[in-house]
């Protein structure tokens, strides 16, 4: 499936961060679902006042209606993603582990990005590491068209390389320059507390500081 | 319109030698200063349960309770009341009890708090805080609404027609959830009838308009009665007679908040330049002289129709002696600056029902 395929978009997760997504993904005019893990008519309300034009479906349905998923659910809940509608799919992991907020869980502590757990934990799901470093009121308030000056980058890592680039499609159309940063335990270099994560760039400088990384913490293939 | 502040009871540095007073130096200067704003004609003010050596106030009720003696009309409230990792039972006795010696002034705001040293402190785990807090919030309303009270959950022992005294003149207290920017907290308010209140620290404040409404909605579609349908909005900000000042001022306090915060959270401190865009106009802090500070909030209330506004202007150690002028100016500058322009705009239930 190329990027250009991308229509629908699903959207687990209906909290800051999934409808402020939403809300970008329905003027970048995707058709957008939206799930949580209660049934529909829940958050139909919610749907409807943060994200007009959204419309919220059980998550089953969210996953293998779309051509692109996003994962947004609060990380400490990441084990009520399930793995079977995922399985193929090109999914993007923007949750962030902050032990404050989800409390200590064990397998996200040390030098592993979260991505690396949850793709672990999704198995056969295309996961792609990106906008887990754009603050979610960021999302609308700093998008540019594409040739802007000042457009912003985002980091974008996976291991499937065509998933990859149907992110980057999905990016520039949500108005965000995409910096490919190989495969996805690079998205160390862009995790909490990482100078990536903390500011904000443009494409070169972007570029320059996933390289450096790189070239300090060289990343083996996975196993 | 309402105008009040809140505080964590921040521990001040003397200006003259630099030191940080004590955290018993930052109790009375809170009680000073919940003095001062009822003096003024302040509305309301707030303490939230903080329980780290900069911002000690882990006891509200007491202090408010200190300051009720001292008070006359001012409403006094927890902003907020960490409600995971303390007894339901306790602190509505608190606050009743804070609602009886102040005249019926006592409100309670439950809410996450902004930091979590309560958790390892009384022994919770943060994986349970939504269990925790959904439990609890249900206990304290029940309490609020029948006395005796019976009651079961998971996380504390269950109580069969269990007296909780005292109980408030006016038959129940003011309870306010707590908030930030999920949605979910927003709806859960309006099906639950509650008062809401928004801490907005960032971003955009009148980009919490969605979340207003979704809140409104929520509760109209449960058949909550208008006068129960509420919002209040807690931001950062100080107030000082000349507008660069006060902002210059200001902005030192704010950093040294942001950088010791920075510090255990793994983020980088704002620039003068990202705080000199937060404070103004559109942004999260209300920082500047009364004239500016009155019309951000009249033009904030065109957005939100929010009831009560307050604001948190003892940060990152913050004399005692600019924080009371700020109250000062708060109380009678400002307000009566808002109160007019409002009078003006019209009646606050039209600028409502008109959303």
């Amino acid at each position: 499936m190329s990027g250009n395929s991308t229509r629908t978009v699903g959207i687990l997760g209906a909290g800051q961060v999934g409808t402020a997504l939403a809300r970008q993904a329905l003027k970048a005019a995707y058709e957008v679902l939206v799930a949580t893990t209660r049934p529909p008519a829940e958050i139909e309300l919610l749907v409807e006042v943060m994200a007009p034009g959204a419309k919220a479906v059980p998550a089953d349905v969210a996953a293998r209606a779309s051509d692109l998923v996003i994962l947004a659910v609060p990380l400490a809940k990441y084990r009520q993603l399930d793995p079977e509608s995922l399985s193929g799919k090109i999914t993007i992991d923007v949750m962030n582990y902050w032990a404050p907020t989800d409390g200590t869980l064990a397998e996200f502590e040390g030098n592993v990005s979260s991505s690396e757990v949850v793709q672990q934990y999704l198995r056969y799901t295309r996961l792609v590491r990106t906008l887990n470093h754009i603050g979610y009121h960021d999302v609308e308030e700093d998008a540019l068209p594409a040739g802007h000056p000042e457009r912003r980058a985002l980091a974008v890592a996976g291991n499937d390389a065509e998933a990859r680039a149907t992110v980057a499609e999905f990016l520039d159309r949500l108005g965000y320059d995409a910096v490919d940063a190989g495969m996805l335990a690079s998205a160390r270099s862009f995790a909490i507390g990482t100078p990536i994560f903390e500011g904000h760039w443009q494409h070169d400088e972007m570029k320059r500081l996933l390289d450096a990384a790189a070239e300090r913490s060289p990343v083996s293939l996975p196993s | 319109m309402e105008l009040g502040i809140y505080s964590f009871a921040d521990v001040q540095r003397d200006p003259n030698s630099g030191t940080l007073g004590s955290t018993a130096d930052a109790m009375r200067n809170l009680r000073e200063a919940i003095a001062l704003a009822d003096a003024v004609g302040l509305d309301y003010f707030g303490v939230g349960e903080h329980h780290t050596y900069e911002m000690p106030a882990s006891a509200g009720a007491v202090i408010l309770a200190s300051a009720a003696s001292i008070t006359k009309r001012i409403k006094l409230g927890s902003a907020v009341t960490v409600l995971s990792t303390d007894d339901p039972v306790r602190v509505y006795q608190q606050f009743a009890t804070l609602d009886g010696l102040s005249n019926g002034r006592a409100e309670i705001t439950a809410g996450r708090g902004s930091s979590t040293e309560s958790f390892p402190l009384f022994g919770y785990s943060l994986n349970d805080y939504d269990e925790l807090y959904a439990e609890k919030l249900d206990l304290l309303l029940k309490i609020n609404e029948s006395n005796p009270v019976t009651w079961r959950g998971k996380h504390r022992p269950p109580l069969e027609n269990a007296w909780v005294v005292p109980r408030p003149e006016r038959g129940h207290l003011p309870i306010w959830l707590g908030t930030g920017g999920n949605p979910h907290s927003s709806m859960r308010a309006g099906y639950l009838g509650l008062p809401i209140s928004y801490g907005i620290i960032g971003g955009q404040p009148k980009r919490f308009a969605p979340l207003a409404e979704l809140y409104r909605r929520a509760a109209r579609e449960a058949g909550v009665p208008e006068a129960n349908i509420k919002i209040s909005v807690a931001s950062p900000g100080f107030i000082g007679d000349d507008a660069k000042a006060a902002k210059d001022l200001w902005s030192r306090h704010w950093t040294a908040l942001m950088a010791s915060l920075g510090e255990i959270r793994g983020f980088a401190p704002p620039s003068r330049a990202q705080f000199d865009h937060d404070a103004n106009r559109d942004g999260a802090l209300f920082v500047g002289d009364p004239e500016e500070i009155a019309e951000r909030i009249v033009a904030l209330h065109k957005r939100l129709g929010h009831m009560r506004q307050f604001l948190q202007m003892d940060v990152g150690h913050l004399p005692q002696k600019e924080f009371l002028h700020a109250i000062e100016l708060l109380g009678t500058k400002v307000k009566p600056l808002v109160d007019a322009e409002l009078r003006v705009a019209g009646s606050y239930q039209e600028a409502v029902d008109v959303r």
